[in-house]
């Protein structure tokens, strides 16, 4: 209990909480990207993950309390601090030692939480509404062309690019910083820097890259 | 070169503050900052206006009592370096500086640029040390050889000086490097792993208790901080931290 | 009052052992109805806090710092000397009793010195149980460097900041008795004045410095640690706030001032760059271990120097003087401070001075890249020929020795010293005088001690290298809280000491009566202005050559100065806030004072020995001559009022186990 209450513990919480939304997104990047390839494969894929009973009652809902978690204790943490400095600088000149990410986690973090907000607006709800409110009948070859529809809109496709830049930054700090506070500095932590570089780049522009794929091929 | 400078004025702990702008002329660019400030102090006596009171002590970058925000950074431009050493070369003629004082919660305002750190002796205080009885009756000094590695690496964050850069540079007032440097010296040590779990709970628990903020690893602390102490021991200290709580 | 320094009787090297078993005890029920005050936090403050606190006293602990860990002990760079003959050079008790007693100059006492010796073990073991983390081998075990003076490597270090990690310790195990409530600290916080009652110690008034408060605290016995009075020179490599007053207060209640005129001079500092200089830095002893020091041969060769046409660089071995080695071939650039600072001195006035103000000599580490270099390239198996590949590997050695110390220096100067040669000349450093006491470390007023650098006991005329620390260490932690039981097992049923009684009340009501005078004076010139003056004085008539001619104009001019500081000072602000200014001021007028009791000593000392050189004293060489026969005493000076009109006791020191000799390090 002191754990969670001590301010190591909640940031290994967040830590955990965010590699743990780490693992989710990329999945979530591997399911998006057989898109591009196989529209049978995607939806086949979908369809499980929309219908699988483990999913939807286990893992739905530990996500769910992942990102709710996650995001809470960012605030949570964010006012805290605010109160640690209650006279602020007159002049402080953050740039000088330490990048404008690792200073700036809660903006990237709220941008990330507003698509979020249109992201479950465009797919979840609708998904829940299909299958559990107005209970439709299955139809697993229907997730591509949602998917596709998504995507023919520009102001989203540009609201979506931007996002996923706000992510490549939030993950750019984030990743191999939850290293750090679950106590990991040696001689790997170059390595884990090196693959929070590729991955913060990597993950999010696949994700920009197939939005752009499919807002192209539609017209 | 002459100067114009913003220091922050504040009677006492309860007043408000506000920054006062001075003129100085004829600076050396030999003069260490601190010189540059006696030399104010001596123009505002004259001048019937009360000197700038700011702490200071040693003049050599040890005691860690020297406490500047000079420009937006703690202990100024330069780097490995505290406010004492810090010399007016590294300033161009015409410069404006800002002066503040090192800001934090647990650091409040005494008078002008002096700030009250004892927080940062109550943590220490709370398990900073080891328990031996101090009559001399212990074992051979080198009755425990120490790996030289782990006795360089417990130098390296007992060189820590207690200045507060690190809570002054965080963003969130984070005192989490210099708690780490203590729990790490010790923990890095034979004499001191005895005791490791108990110290690294109750310093934690104080630190937070003095209201520091939380460390977001932005490492603007190893940056600015004037011995150059390294987050290693921050992570050291979660690990440390994690491990004891586990144990409980 | 008649001098009794309590030696005890019998064969030195059983004294110690034999005075602990025989002293009084106090019960530890009973030490829990004692309480000692302790003023200073530096090592001896801080150790002697702490093992009085183990011990089970109450102790309150006094210190002008925001906290005790910044008491100048701090800045101790090279280290702290035992005599554990880890190296096995034939290093013993007796060999360090002996240095220690020989590079004093035969002015300090053989019992104490002993002691002194025998504890110095200890500290090291101590140290080590505390988590200091001292330098080490590839094996594990404790490192050792050779420091000025001595045959032996029994110097223990960490990097060049061994006092800090020192001070660390001790602070730490008074960190300890805080939490446990034995020890009340109280930071921010000025002892004023000395209470005595009924001729013994009870008490002190301090300052609040944060608010000005006076206030009152009582105790059974009240140790004064608050260090040496470097800070007369103004200019010294004292910290800003290092000062006399506590001990110069106790001196004015009764307590003998003990050869005030014994100041170390340290020659390697960096030099004076201007008008604006507040305070000189050290750089450690040990850099002479791998440093040659020299200046040029030519006075052409200067004068080029000085105007920046010539490169130290560029001069050729035959065109240097390395007259450390040219003078004293045993002991070359590793001879004791006091001689080495001379021996600078002399260069300089000669007119061989490099840098613009004339006063700096050259530190040279070329020589030493070079050997290391080849020895690192013949441990590697690399070329030993290749120049670049040498000085690189050379670098790297000198780096990790003295890394922190190149930097510190190269931020003060901007000049390279991996690539040219340092500049450093002497700087005040050390004062072995101080207060008067006896063995058991206790003054001349009873129930009050001075421990540390405060006292005057162990270094005689002159202070060997890292042997400071030990010194502060071993009365704080091992002597002290043994001798001060034998004085309180008589306090067991006094009760605690009453703050209101008149003594209390007379006490405060001066020092609030000076305060006061200070802030109303309107006067016009600042605190700084008078103490520069008083510098300026004592640098150039009490410095590192004295003469009788100046020591007498000495005495009249700081006499004038302290009429004109309490005319015409101006103090700024009030007395109820913080108020740094004020501080100052009740410090410099201390330093006023003792200014002039100091030149008295010096003058009423006509040999020269150790630090204190009399040009009436010398061989026709120029060397130090001191003078046995009459002057193999401490002067222990008695407040009658004004510092002119003190009493000389002299406390003849006998000599049983070494002989006296003439001190040659040829």
């Amino acid at each position: 209990m002191t754990l969670i209450a001590s301010s190591i513990g909640r940031k290994l919480a967040m830590a955990l909480s965010g590699l743990f939304l780490v693992v989710f997104l990329t999945q979530h990047f591997f399911i998006n990207l057989t898109s591009v390839f196989s529209e049978s494969l995607f939806n086949e894929i979908s369809h499980f993950m929309g219908n699988n009973p483990l999913v939807q009652m286990i893992l739905q809902p530990i996500l769910i309390l992942g990102v709710l978690f996650h995001f809470t204790m960012g605030f949570v943490l964010e006012l805290q601090n605010a109160k640690s400095r209650v006279v602020k600088y007159k002049s402080y000149k953050g740039s000088a030692n330490a990048p404008w990410v690792s200073r700036n986690m809660i903006l990237s973090g709220i941008v990330i939480l507003s698509f979020l907000g249109l992201h479950l607006y465009d797919f979840w709800f609708p998904e829940m509404n299909y299958k559990y409110i107005e209970s439709l009948p299955l139809d697993p070859d229907r997730y591509f062309g949602e998917l596709v529809h998504k995507f023919e809109s520009q102001v989203r496709v540009i609201l979506y690019v931007l996002s996923f830049v706000f992510l490549a930054l939030h993950l750019y700090h984030g990743f191999a910083s939850s290293f750090q506070t679950m106590g990991l500095n040696n001689k790997y932590s170059k390595a884990i820097k090196s693959f929070t570089v590729a991955f913060s780049f990597l993950i999010p522009a696949g994700f920009i890259a197939i939005a752009l794929f499919h807002h192209i091929t539609t017209f | 070169m002459n100067l114009t400078l913003k220091v922050w004025r504040q009677a006492n702990a309860d007043a408000k503050g506000n920054l006062e702008t001075y003129q100085i002329k004829e600076v050396s660019p030999d003069m260490s900052f601190l010189e540059m400030m006696d030399v104010l102090n001596e123009e505002l006596i004259e001048k019937g206006i009360d000197p700038v009171a700011f702490d200071h002590d040693c003049r050599e970058g040890i005691c860690g009592m020297c406490s500047m925000f000079i420009n937006g950074e703690a202990h100024g431009p330069d780097r490995l370096v505290t406010t004492c050493q810090l010399h007016m070369r590294k300033f161009k003629d015409g410069d404006t500086i800002t002066i503040e004082p090192f800001r934090a919660k647990a650091f409040p305002v005494i008078k002008d640029l002096t700030v009250d750190r004892s927080s940062f002796d109550r943590i220490q205080q709370a398990g900073g040390f080891v328990s031996v009885n101090t009559s001399g009756n212990t074992q051979d000094a080198n009755a425990i050889p120490i790996e030289k590695h782990n006795a360089d690496k417990a130098f390296d964050a007992a060189a820590c000086i207690g200045c507060g850069a690190c809570v002054a540079t965080c963003k969130n007032a984070s005192a989490m490097l210099f708690v780490s440097a203590k729990v790490s010296q010790y923990a890095l040590l034979p004499q001191g792993r005895v005791e490791a779990t108990d110290r690294v709970l109750n310093m934690v628990n104080q630190m937070d208790e003095e209201g520091f903020g939380n460390c977001t690893n932005t490492g603007a602390c190893e940056v600015e901080c004037p011995k150059g102490i390294s987050l290693e021991n921050i992570a050291r200290m979660n690990r440390e931290y994690l491990y004891a709580s586990l144990k409980g | 009052m008649a001098l009794d320094s309590k030696i005890p009787k019998g064969p030195i090297a059983d004294k110690w052992t034999k005075h602990k078993s025989n002293i009084n005890l106090v019960s530890p029920a009973n030490k829990r109805l004692i309480d000692v005050i302790v003023v200073g936090t530096g090592l001896a403050g801080a150790s002697a806090s702490a093992t009085l606190a183990e011990l089970g006293y109450n102790v309150k602990t006094f210190c002008f710092q925001d906290s005790p860990r910044r008491a100048h002990s701090i800045a101790a760079q090279g280290g702290i000397n035992a005599a554990k003959n880890y190296q096995g050079d034939g290093d013993s008790t007796y060999r360090l009793f002996y240095d220690t007693i020989k590079g004093g100059d035969y002015r300090s006492r053989e019992a104490n010195v002993h002691r002194l010796a025998e504890v110095s073990t200890n500290i090291i073991d101590q140290c080590v149980a505390q988590g200091v983390p001292f330098a080490r081998d590839y094996g594990g075990l404790l490192d050792n460097r050779s420091f000025g003076g001595v045959l032996v490597s029994r110097t223990f270090y960490a990097k060049g900041q061994t006092g800090q990690q020192l001070l660390l310790g001790a602070y730490s195990a008074m960190n300890r008795q805080i939490g446990r409530g034995k020890i009340k600290m109280y930071n921010r916080h000025e002892m004023m004045e000395l209470v005595v009652v009924d001729g013994k110690a009870r008490g002190i008034i301090a300052r609040n410095l944060v608010n000005g408060k006076l206030e009152r605290h009582s105790a059974h016995a009240v140790v004064i640690a608050s260090g040496g009075y470097g800070n007369v020179f103004f200019l010294s490599t004292n910290a800003m706030g290092s000062n006399v007053s506590a001990a110069w207060k106790i001196h004015k209640k009764g307590a003998h001032f003990a050869n005030p005129c014994f100041t170390q001079i340290h020659p390697t500092c960096i030099p004076v760059s201007g008008d604006h200089q507040s305070k000189l830095t050290l750089m450690s002893e040990s850099l002479r271990n791998d440093g040659r020091i020299w200046v040029p041969k030519n006075l052409e060769d200067v004068k080029a120097i000085r105007e920046g046409k010539l490169k130290p660089t560029e001069l050729s071995e035959e065109q240097r003087d390395y007259y450390l080695e040219r003078r004293y071939p045993a002991f070359g650039n590793l001879v004791p401070r006091d001689v080495a600072s001379r021996a600078a001195k002399e260069r300089c006035d000669e007119g061989y001075g490099v840098n613009k103000t004339g006063e700096a000599v050259y530190l040279d580490f070329a020589a030493s890249i070079i050997r290391y270099g080849k020895e690192q390239a013949h441990v590697k198996g690399l070329d030993e020929n290749d120049a670049v590949l040498v000085k690189k590997l050379g670098q790297d050695v000198i780096r990790a020795k003295y890394g922190n110390l190149f930097q510190m220096y190269e931020k003060i100067v901007d000049q390279n010293p991996y690539e040219t040669p340092m500049m450093i000349y002497p700087a005040v450093h050390y004062t072995m005088g101080g207060v008067w006491v006896d063995y058991n470390l206790m003054t001349s007023i009873p129930g009050c001690y001075a421990i540390g650098e405060a006292n005057f006991s162990d270094h005689g005329a002159n202070r060997l290298g890292a042997s400071a620390l030990m010194q502060g260490l071993a009365d704080g932690y091992f002597v002290l809280p043994y001798t001060i039981g034998d004085y309180l097992a008589d306090d067991i049923r006094t009760g605690t000491i009453d703050t209101n009684l008149p003594e209390f009340e007379k006490a405060e009501a001066a020092v609030k009566a000076q305060m006061d005078a200070f802030v109303n004076n309107n006067g016009t010139h600042t605190v700084d202005y008078y103490h520069r003056k008083l510098g300026k004085i004592m640098w150039d008539k009490c410095g590192m050559s004295r003469n009788s001619k100046g020591l007498n104009e000495a005495i009249v001019e700081i006499k004038a100065l302290r009429e004109d500081f309490y005319k015409n000072v101006k103090v700024p602000g009030t007395t109820s806030e913080f108020n740094p200014e004020l501080a100052k001021a009740a410090r410099v007028a201390d330093f006023l004072e003792l200014g002039e009791l100091f030149a008295k000593d010096a003058l009423e000392r006509n040999e020269s020995c150790g630090g204190h050189f009399r040009e009436e004293s010398q061989t026709p060489e120029g060397e130090a001559l001191r003078d046995d026969k009459n002057f193999t005493f401490v002067s222990a000076w008695e407040y009658q009022g004004e510092p002119a009109k003190a009493k000389l006791h002299k406390e003849q020191l006998n000599y049983e186990e070494i002989e006296v000799k003439t001190r040659s390090y040829k």
